[in-house]
């Protein structure tokens, strides 16, 4: 049994007291008032927030048709106060949209472990069944992820702040100044009861998976047939088709909608493969972890082999659909589509950019030699740097729509990551207590235990 | 060793009481025997079908274009649909030799030989359509960057067609040399194995001096794990890249970001299907259904209907994002595909393609081999028009009313898409003639842990 080390309890609880602390300090600093944001704006040089004029030209170009905030650019709302209420908008929201990026990034991580667990049982892998407690120990997080999700989303409903635009009423009010006929056209699906009623299917729904085969797990330590066993598999694989598809909705709704005049049929296999290879790497780290306190005694370094190959193989996959998406439209350059890029390569250069250095070149590099996939430290330094990487590529998600220009990585974006981390450790080593971390009774044990590539 | 042990919950992958050298002589045996009158049959009928095809080519490019069904409006038809449908067809070769190897399934081996093969026959007929759909073919190779009188005039580096001829052009190189390394081993069996001197000397050649040392093999298995390594992100960009001659335009219901994953998992899907249509006929008549069991065709229809899964996602995310996106003609593009004139081709596509694959959930049927065979045809039905439906039904009906027109065929088209079949299985039928269409030496290695005698002599013990 694993015995949760008081000094990794200690370094969670600090984790997520200094984050709280960080992220009130975060919704305290946000400016309250219109006239806040205009003395901070004398404050700073002309136009300097944008970076100075061509930008804000070329950012005003871009956007003439497709607002952030999905209003048609009005002439008569074309003055400094406008411009004010807008940047108040967004520097409101810039606490939340930090929260909201880690609470997400959080909950996908541990969402994906549960799809990488769910594949292990389907496809009757042989060499991972030494890891799956390490994935239940994971996938424990999910339900305190997804509904921290929730009631983000519920609170961005209740008009708590302006993360989703659509949201807005008088978008889809045809007597409102600000009468949008996209949104309008839209809210057939966007739409607040709908909305959230599909992520309750979704949280249910995964939950679900994640709570009867952990008991199944469980179970199966101490039965003696493979009845657990074929049942688990089966579940599994209807979970598989469940996730598909609420895996699209999911990311068309909770990061799609943000940018709610932007659509892109890859989005939802691109934001797949973002999560999917933090959660392996995440296994990797927790396995490397718990391997080097002598826990895992049936872990090899085969296994670590194995989970490097993964983090560079969906590395290159996440490139592939990132590339491909931002290839397509790049190339077709059709003004609907390419605000969505030319707004996070004007304003969002340097992240934007080096998110693919730190989730594609430096991987590959790293993970392509067989020897190093072997080496504990170096799958670990690979790993902090892939997972840094698709934080960032969470942030240029959600960011862009909701404080635009107004964007930076300090006190509210740390202190979200720390708090959640926090979090994350503390349920995920307290979970690990909670069961043996060797799954017994699948039938693929053996072949797991002497697994050698 | 560790390498030989295996679950027991495992079904062996090879069938009955085999030994070494009953895999030498089963995989042998077609290469040594002769043929019989129904493979004479079935070759002059396949060659008939490739001498029509032919005919229709030189035809074409003796008298032009025009003698196909194209218009002014869609410039694209039978010829680039019968490109995609072969490119994808030759997508399960690759998937099986380089995927399923970097994931370590044991049940590759008995079928990525013919897979392989099907890959190279596959490309080759998507081949020849990039060049004779072109208005002056014997232009072709000014689509090569080479230095020129021209002052050196080159080709525009844009155009998703030039990668195309890079892409297509570097898959058959490396899937052709992926597949010969392979077949070293196996040559050397025939060669060491022949009696007659002619045979004993072209197997000789083929198989390039393969004495089958340690070190040989050792390096053997290291050029195989490079290149499976190499032949995945190939497989994938190379699909990839066939999409983006659609997917980089600005016609609706075209221009569209899933079309990368998606062909490429249309392509295996079709792929495998192809896969599934020739091993169950081949399995009978090489008297192969010891290796090429049950459990493989259940494995593939399991592929089947995975990525058949996914395809149907993929329809139902294009299908959300054209109504989500609010753009009309996007709208218009679905709306005339599933209710316009071409209705019947969509919902063609539809049935053969999300509907048929979802059978597969059920055990009866996806291990029921004449089933399997239906489906794997319907399959293939499905993607055709899969392609067709992308191509024609976006082009006949887009952005300018008064451009619209319609498409139908000639005999032209449809008698070099019918030769490219023949062509395809005069290829397929020299090649089970003449080579080891079961990687026996792969399967060799693989008796031990997976046969079925092994598995009962160790589990057998303690159970």
């Amino acid at each position: 049994m694993y015995k949760f080390s008081s000094k990794l309890k200690s370094l969670s609880i600090a984790l997520m007291v200094i984050g709280i602390l960080g992220v009130g300090y975060g919704f305290f600093s946000a400016p309250k008032t219109v006239e806040e944001v205009k003395k901070e704006m004398s404050h700073d040089s002309h136009g300097s927030h944008h970076g100075g004029e061509s930008k804000a030209h070329l950012e005003k170009e871009a956007l003439a048709k497709i607002d952030n905030h999905g209003h048609e650019a009005d002439a008569s709302h074309g003055d400094a106060d406008a411009h004010a209420e807008h940047v108040l908008h967004q520097k409101q929201n810039r606490p939340w949209s930090a929260l909201y990026v880690s609470v997400l990034f959080f909950a996908l991580i541990s969402l994906g472990v549960l799809v990488f667990y769910a594949l292990q049982h389907v496809s009757q892998a042989g060499w991972s069944i030494v890891l799956l407690r390490v994935m239940e120990g994971i996938t424990a997080y999910l339900p305190v992820g997804t509904v921290l999700v929730f009631v983000v989303l519920v609170l961005s409903s209740m008009h708590a702040n302006h993360l989703f635009a659509w949201m807005n009423g008088d978008l889809i009010n045809p007597d409102s100044p600000d009468f949008d006929k996209l949104t309008f056209a839209k809210k057939g699906y966007l739409n607040v009861p709908f909305f959230l009623a599909r992520a309750v299917i979704y949280i249910v729904g995964w939950n679900l998976y994640r709570h009867l085969s952990r008991k199944r797990s469980i179970a199966m330590d101490t039965a003696n047939s493979l009845d657990i066993y074929k049942r688990n598999f089966k579940r599994s694989a209807g979970f598989l088709v469940f996730f598909l598809v609420s895996e699209s909705m999911m990311s068309w709704d909770w990061i799609m909608s943000i940018d709610h005049h932007w659509f892109s049929t890859l989005f939802a296999w691109y934001v797949f493969a973002s999560f999917l290879v933090s959660a392996v790497t995440t296994i990797a780290l927790v396995t490397v972890y718990l391997k080097s306190k002598g826990y895992l005694e049936n872990v090899n370094d085969s296994h670590i082999h194995d989970l490097a190959k993964f983090m560079f193989g969906f590395s290159v996959f996440w490139t592939y659909l990132w590339f491909s998406q931002f290839l397509l439209i790049w190339y077709s350059d059709i003004p609907e589509e390419v605000t969505y890029y030319v707004t996070r390569f004007s304003e969002y250069k340097v992240p934007f950019l080096g998110m693919v250095a730190m989730n594609f070149i430096f991987p590959v590099l790293l993970l392509i030699n067989s020897d190093y996939k072997r080496i504990p430290w170096l799958v670990v330094m690979g790993g902090i740097v892939i997972l840094a990487g698709h934080y960032v590529d969470f942030y240029i998600m959600i960011m862009p729509g909701t404080v635009g220009g107004s964007w930076s990585i300090g006190i509210p974006e740390i202190s979200a990551i720390l708090l959640m981390l926090g979090l994350f450790i503390y349920i995920v080593f307290t979970a690990l207590t909670k069961a043996p971390l060797l799954a017994k009774g699948n039938p693929f044990l053996k072949e797991s235990e002497q697994f050698h590539y | 060793m560790a390498s030989h042990y295996e679950a027991p919950i495992r079904e062996p992958l090879i069938i009955g009481d085999k030994s070494y050298h009953d895999i030498t002589k089963d995989v042998a045996a077609p290469v040594e025997g002769k043929a019989n009158k129904q493979w004479w049959i079935v070759f002059i009928i396949s060659m008939a079908a490739f001498l029509w095809g032919a005919g229709c080519m030189l035809y074409t490019i003796g008298t032009g274009i025009g003698t196909w069904g194209l218009n002014k409006t869609v410039g694209w038809a039978w010829d680039i649909t019968n490109f995609v449908w072969w490119v994808g067809i030759g997508h399960a070769g690759t998937l099986i030799s380089a995927v399923l190897l970097l994931f370590r399934q044991k049940w590759r081996m008995a079928i990525n030989r013919s897979a392989e093969a099907m890959t190279i026959f596959a490309v080759v007929q998507a081949g020849l359509f990039p060049i004779i759909h072109m208005g002056r073919p014997w232009m072709g190779y000014w689509v090569l960057p080479i230095p020129n009188q021209f002052g050196s005039l080159w080709t525009n580096f844009n155009s998703p067609l030039l990668w195309d001829v890079f892409a297509i052009s570097t898959y058959l190189s490396v899937s052709l040399v992926f597949w010969w390394t392979g077949l070293l081993p196996d040559f050397a069996m025939l060669r060491d194995r022949a009696v007659r001197p002619f045979q004993k000397k072209i197997y000789g050649l083929l198989s390039f001096g393969w004495s089958g040392r340690a070190k040989d093999w050792q390096r053997f298995e290291e050029v195989s794990l490079v290149l499976a390594g190499l032949a995945t992100p190939l497989v994938l960009s190379v699909h990839t890249i066939v999409s983006m001659d659609f997917a980089t335009s600005v016609i609706p219901g075209w221009h569209t970001t899933i079309f990368p994953p998606y062909f490429v998992a249309g392509a295996v899907f079709s792929g495998f299907a192809m896969v599934q249509t020739l091993l169950i006929i081949m399995r009978k008549v090489c008297n192969l259904e010891a290796y090429i069991t049950l459990q493989h065709i259940e494995l593939m229809n399991i592929i089947i209907m995975v990525t058949g899964s996914i395809v149907g996602c993929a329809y139902i995310t294009e299908l959300f994002v054209a109504w989500y996106s609010g753009v009309e003609y996007e709208q218009y593009a679905f709306l005339n595909r599933a209710t316009g004139p071409y209705a019947w081709a969509y919902w063609m596509m539809m049935t053969c393609n999300v509907f048929s694959p979802q059978f597969m959930w059920s055990k009866k049927l996806r291990t029921s081999i004449i089933f399997s065979f239906g489906i794997s045809i319907v399959v293939n039905v499905g993607m055709w028009f899969e392609r067709f439906v992308i191509i024609v039904t976006s082009l006949h009906r887009d952005y300018l009313p008064s451009s619209w027109t319609m498409f139908s065929p000639s005999f032209v088209d449809i008698g070099i898409y019918v030769g490219t079949i023949g062509f395809f299985f005069v290829l397929f039928l020299l090649y089970a003639r003449t080579f080891p269409v079961i990687a026996q030496a792969e399967v060799k290695s693989i008796l031990k842990s997976s046969g079925e005698n092994y598995k009962k002599l160790r589990d057998g013990n303690h159970e």
